[in-house]
């Protein structure tokens, strides 16, 4: 309930706005699953819901991915080494991996999107037996806004991962595919009747990407999305993220698109 | 549990008394700036003695009785939730150390006797309960485990109490130590006290309180069947959590909203609305912080800001995330309706809307009847 | 023939057309290949028909002094490639690139036209298809244009 003090070991820029903080994790054997959050505090600034973007089989640190947009993320990004930074949780629900073992899996994001599963993606592979094909399609802004670049660039070249890449705007260097990460889907590999789909985003991209998988068979019941609400506690106790029925927080983030029930279609809920 | 015992004015003030002597910060109906407010209270003196309060939609006024009676009124604009939650609770205190920050331990809670509670107001402290308990939140968790109520049965409904159709009325059930039924009638002034839980039953033993007359209980007991069926407004509970649910994209949300001001008095004044928000601060030299609970309300444009604006925008959606979450979406978080039927969100909404009114409004304008009803006239027509 | 006959009536992009429907189009069809890197046409080329990519990707580019070409959307498998074909000037208005080896269909723009002519029910059956394909892609192209990723800042 209360913010754990947790020393700061590193920080990277990842992009312009974006950083990866690595911490001291908040206690021994601290762990958490792919999807999960934590409620990072800068002290007497104020707490804002971030992501875990580490390797969850890795328990001696904490990683967290933080864009900063506003006054909380702005002081948690211009920390330095020896500084120190509060952590409440791990909160909320994680990717639903178990429904995935024995099938074809999509994994579909854009921009930061791909944080929150960086951690199920190193999960994965680690169990890589438990799955059929697995795919990530990955869309950014720009080739300079590809997330964790070095990572993808890893990732593309194993044999038991499929990476595609799309930018909206391509600029000059890039002569890779330009488009909606939408349009990467009828490069995959994957069998409609079976397969599961893990996508997370901003919102319009997310909704778009629903639609399309739809269309391509993926049934509600087996599209997974990570929302996002305005938190203020992180354990379903100040109201702010609610979604309908759900609280972002402790129902969420994680969503099938069939318990949400049309809440994801409805305007202003 | 026991019997019922009988109690006088006097007796009353004993009971007081008696609960300031355990250690207890007393707190009461009073009445201030003509409202019945809670305030500490030491004696029966401190009560609105022989005031009657009418309400109605948008409408709030005291007016004299002509008599003594001690709760001759049913509930003001403030509820427990003022001593179990307070706004501007500082639930986190740290200091800057050599490797980072450290907890500063709490002070201890207070401990309240909540005196004159309404069976409303009890009901609303079991819903709050599932609110806060499950997630071990302290504020609530500390001063709800050391309180003591005293709960005072309604026989008189204000017009805009509607406790009967939700079950949560105008007779406690459950959830209180001591319950108090004032009888008043010509020159007869009693209390009917019962007690709900050992402790109860250990105060009221310690005054000087006799058995009560079995026509003195049912003469308490009619008077309390009489309220629940003189009620002014009902809530029809039947299917609401689908009703409201099936009925997002209603048009009634927007002519709502065309009337709703959005002045967030109605999630201010109910017992069971728990939203709140954080405020930071720090000391200018930054030695040490505080992190304070404040409440907060889905009906401001902040409420649901994310990436640069409110997911909710329009009045009507406010209107309808907070009729929906406390009608329907509450059933499923928390297993009950989130409603008690105090009227509070009725009499102090400066523009007087009704939440039995617009439920009814919805239930007469359910979209799925609609659908069937178009459906039924296609397939008469072919 | 026969060959590209069969790939079109199997095409989802056919589905629904008659077997002699799909004989007057796939008449007017060759099948190519490209590999990549290839430029299959350049700006301001003559537009001489549609091609339907079976496989590979292919990359609209545009040519911009002092910056070189500029991918600005990618085409896959089972898209059609160039409309300029169907109105004057008849001239491309982008390179079409190769990204990764391509084979696809090429067909003969001004006889597939009158074909239509000939046979407006047939017309109309390409117009519906060939407009759902555009319109779908415009959809794709304003999520582009919405810069979703960008910072909310």
């Amino acid at each position: 309930m209360h913010p754990v003090s947790c020393r700061v070991r590193s920080v990277g820029r990842e992009l312009a706005d974006t950083f990866t903080l690595e911490l001291d994790p908040p206690s021994d054997g601290w762990s958490f699953e792919p999807g999960q959050f934590t409620m990072l505090y800068a002290f007497g600034v104020g707490e804002v819901p971030i992501a875990i973007s580490g390797d969850p089989g890795d328990s001696t640190r904490l990683v967290q991915t933080i864009r900063a947009v506003g006054p909380v993320t702005d002081s948690l990004t211009s920390v330095s080494p020896g500084d120190a930074v509060g952590v409440r949780g791990p909160f909320g629900s994680p990717w639903p991996t178990e429904v995935a073992e024995g099938r074809d899996v999509l994994i579909i994001t854009g921009g930061i999107g791909i944080a929150p599963l960086r951690p199920l993606i190193l999960d994965m592979l680690e169990h890589r037996h438990r799955y059929g094909n697995v795919t990530l399609l990955y869309g950014a802004r720009s080739p300079d806004e590809l997330l964790f670049a070095d990572q993808l660039q890893e990732w593309r070249g194993r044999f038991d991962l499929d990476v595609l890449i799309t930018v909206d705007h391509a600029g000059r260097v890039w002569r890779g595919p330009v488009g909606v990460v939408t349009s990467l889907i009828s490069r995959a590999s994957f069998d409609p009747e079976s397969t599961v789909a893990f996508v997370c985003g901003p919102e319009i991209m997310m909704r778009f990407t629903i639609q399309e998988l739809g269309r391509k068979g993926i049934t509600d019941d087996r599209l997974y999305v990570s929302m996002e609400r305005n938190m203020k506690c992180g354990i379903g106790l100040c109201g702010h993220c609610q979604l309908g029925r759900h609280f972002v927080c402790k129902d969420g983030p994680i969503l099938s698109c069939a318990e949400m029930c049309g809440a994801f279609w409805t305007r202003e809920v | 549990m026991n019997k019922p015992l009988v109690i006088d004015r006097a007796g009353v003030d004993a009971l007081i008394a008696a609960l300031i002597d355990r250690g207890y910060e007393v707190v009461g109906p009073t009445v201030r700036a003509q409202t019945i407010l809670y305030d500490t209270i030491t004696s029966t003196e401190d009560l609105p003695i022989g005031l009657r309060d009418r309400q109605e939609a948008g409408t709030y006024r005291l007016e004299e009785r002509g008599d003594e009676a001690l709760f001759g009124y049913v509930v003001g604009p403030q509820s427990l939730k003022k001593y179990l939650t307070p706004p501007g609770t500082v639930f986190w205190r740290g200091r800057r150390t050599e490797s980072g920050f450290e907890t500063v331990e709490e002070d201890e809670s207070p401990r309240y006797a909540f005196f004159g509670a309404r069976p409303c107001d009890v009901a609303a402290m079991k819903i709050q309960d599932d609110v806060y308990l499950p997630v071990g939140d302290g504020v609530y968790t500390e001063r709800r485990a050391r309180s003591f109520t005293v709960a005072v049965n309604c026989t008189e409904p204000a017009s805009t109490c509607f406790c009967a159709s939700l079950g949560t009325g105008p007779a406690v059930s459950d959830g209180y130590d001591i319950a108090l039924t004032e009888v008043l009638s010509g020159e007869h002034h009693f209390f009917l006290a019962e007690a709900g839980t050992e402790e109860g039953a250990e105060v009221l033993s310690s005054l000087a309180a006799r058995t009560a007359r079995d026509e003195e209980i049912v003469g308490a007991r009619r008077l309390v069947v009489g309220a629940a069926d003189h009620m002014g407004r009902s809530l029809d509970t039947d299917g609401l959590k689908e009703l409201l649910s099936a009925n997002l994209t209603n048009s009634i949300w927007t002519e709502i909203g065309d009337r709703c001001l959005a002045c967030t008095n109605c999630t201010m004044v109910c017992p069971t609305c728990f939203c709140s928000t954080v405020e930071d601060r720090q000391a200018l030299d930054g030695s040490s912080a505080e992190r304070v609970r404040t409440w907060d309300s889905c009906f401001t444009l902040d409420f649901s800001y994310i990436h640069g604006g409110p997911v909710r925008s329009s009045p009507g959606a406010r209107y309808r995330q907070w009729i929906t979450h406390k009608l329907s979406s509450w059933q499923d978080q928390f297993g009950s309706i989130g409603c008690v039927g105090c009227g509070r969100c009725i009499t102090w909404c400066p523009v007087g809307i009704d939440i039995t009114k617009e439920a009814a409004a919805v239930r007469e304008r359910d979209i799925r009847r609609v659908k069937v009803g178009i459906q039924n006239v296609k397939e008469a027509i072919e | 023939m026969s060959e590209v006959f069969d790939l079109l009536a199997d095409h989802p992009f056919f589905a629904g057309m008659t077997r002699d429907q799909i004989q007057v189009v796939a008449e007017t069809g060759t099948m190519v290949s490209y590999h990549e890197g290839q430029t299959i046409f350049a700006e301001g080329t003559s537009a001489t028909g549609p091609l339907l990519i079976l496989s590979g990707d292919v990359g609209l580019e545009l040519e911009t002094p002092g910056h070189g070409p500029q991918v600005i959307l990618t085409l896959h498998s089972g898209e059609f490639l160039g409309w300029s074909w169907l109105y004057p000037p008849y001239r491309w208005t982008y390179d079409a690139h190769v990204d990764s080896n391509t084979s696809a269909i090429r067909f003969d723009g001004p006889r597939l036209k009158e074909a239509a002519e000939v046979d407006p029910v047939l017309g109309y059956e390409l117009m519906k298809r060939f407009t759902e394909m555009l319109v779908n892609r415009m959809q794709s192209i304003r999520i582009q244009l919405l810069d979703v990723y960008s910072s909310p800042r």
